[in-house]
């Protein structure tokens, strides 16, 4: 019994309870669509990967002490189901990319002075505590609004990197890509990433 | 080494592979002396770290 006394563990609900919550299944099922949806960019193949995950996870749903591991596992499902999605997908070149292509090549030259050193208001700064960030819902959306300003095709190959955690030859088999130019453009959306999370986020006085 | 972008080229890519010896003794060597880059590879680990949380969910566990 004293397994049970885990701080908080007393109000949390059973994972059974939760999905029965609608509102809580509603909040839950947004937020997937939105996770899927960006990796996907396609609508109708992340509500079938949604729903899938979801309909495990009403299989299952003894199995989970509380809405924490059920939302972790649920997410480990739907990471999958993308992961699977991504590497059948025999190709996915979309105009975007030739768009953002010119914009992409300039990157650098925002952030480094002619010799390769950083221009002096560029320099990365330290980041104040990261850690509580992660359970602030502000800082969310403040991630989710960075992704969002990256090119597509830096944000695509990001999040097969980072999110579904694919390896690099599987992003490139999945993605068509090479290795050279895979490691070119993640080294650019994490450039760019980390710049906008401190513009935003760390760089900010409290 | 040369140069910020070479460094934090090297920091992104050992995120995908190990660096060879060459590689890892000149990053450590440029690393001594600059500490925004410094800063930018506890940063890459801190990306890391939020991108594996985000993909468990953490915008739904996370508090207002």
């Amino acid at each position: 019994m004293s397994d049970y006394l885990v701080p908080g563990a007393s109000t949390e609900e059973g994972a059974e309870d939760s999905l029965q919550n609608s509102q809580f299944l509603v909040d839950l099922r947004q937020q997937m669509l939105r996770f899927a949806s960006l990796q996907l960019q396609d609508t109708q193949l992340a509500e079938d990967a949604v729903q899938e995950a979801l309909m495990g996870a009403l299989k299952n749903s003894r199995s989970f002490n509380g809405r924490s591991a059920l939302k972790t596992w649920v997410f480990a499902i739907l990471k999958n189901k993308i992961a699977d999605v991504l590497r059948q997908r025999q190709r996915f070149v979309d105009a975007d990319q030739l768009v953002h292509g010119d914009r992409e090549e300039h990157d650098h030259d925002e952030l480094f002075d002619q010799t390769g050193h950083w221009q002096k208001d560029e320099r990365p700064k330290k980041w104040a505590d990261p850690e509580s960030a992660i359970h602030d819902k502000h800082f969310w959306r403040i991630f989710e609004a960075c992704l969002n300003y990256l090119p597509s095709r830096q944000a695509q190959l990001f999040m097969m990197r980072e999110f579904i955690e694919l390896e690099s030859h599987e992003i490139c088999a999945a993605a068509e890509v090479s290795v050279s130019n895979l490691n070119v453009t993640l080294h650019r959306a994490r450039l760019r990433l980390r710049e906008c999370l401190e513009d935003h986020w760390f760089g900010v006085e409290g | 080494m040369k140069s910020c972008r070479e460094a934090t080229r090297l920091m992104s890519e050992s995120q995908e592979r190990n660096l060879n010896l060459r590689e890892q003794a000149s990053l450590k060597l440029h690393l001594a002396m600059c500490t925004p880059c410094r800063n930018f590879g506890k940063q890459m680990q801190v990306l890391r770290r939020i991108s594996k949380s985000y993909a468990e969910g953490g915008p739904e566990k996370s508090e207002d």
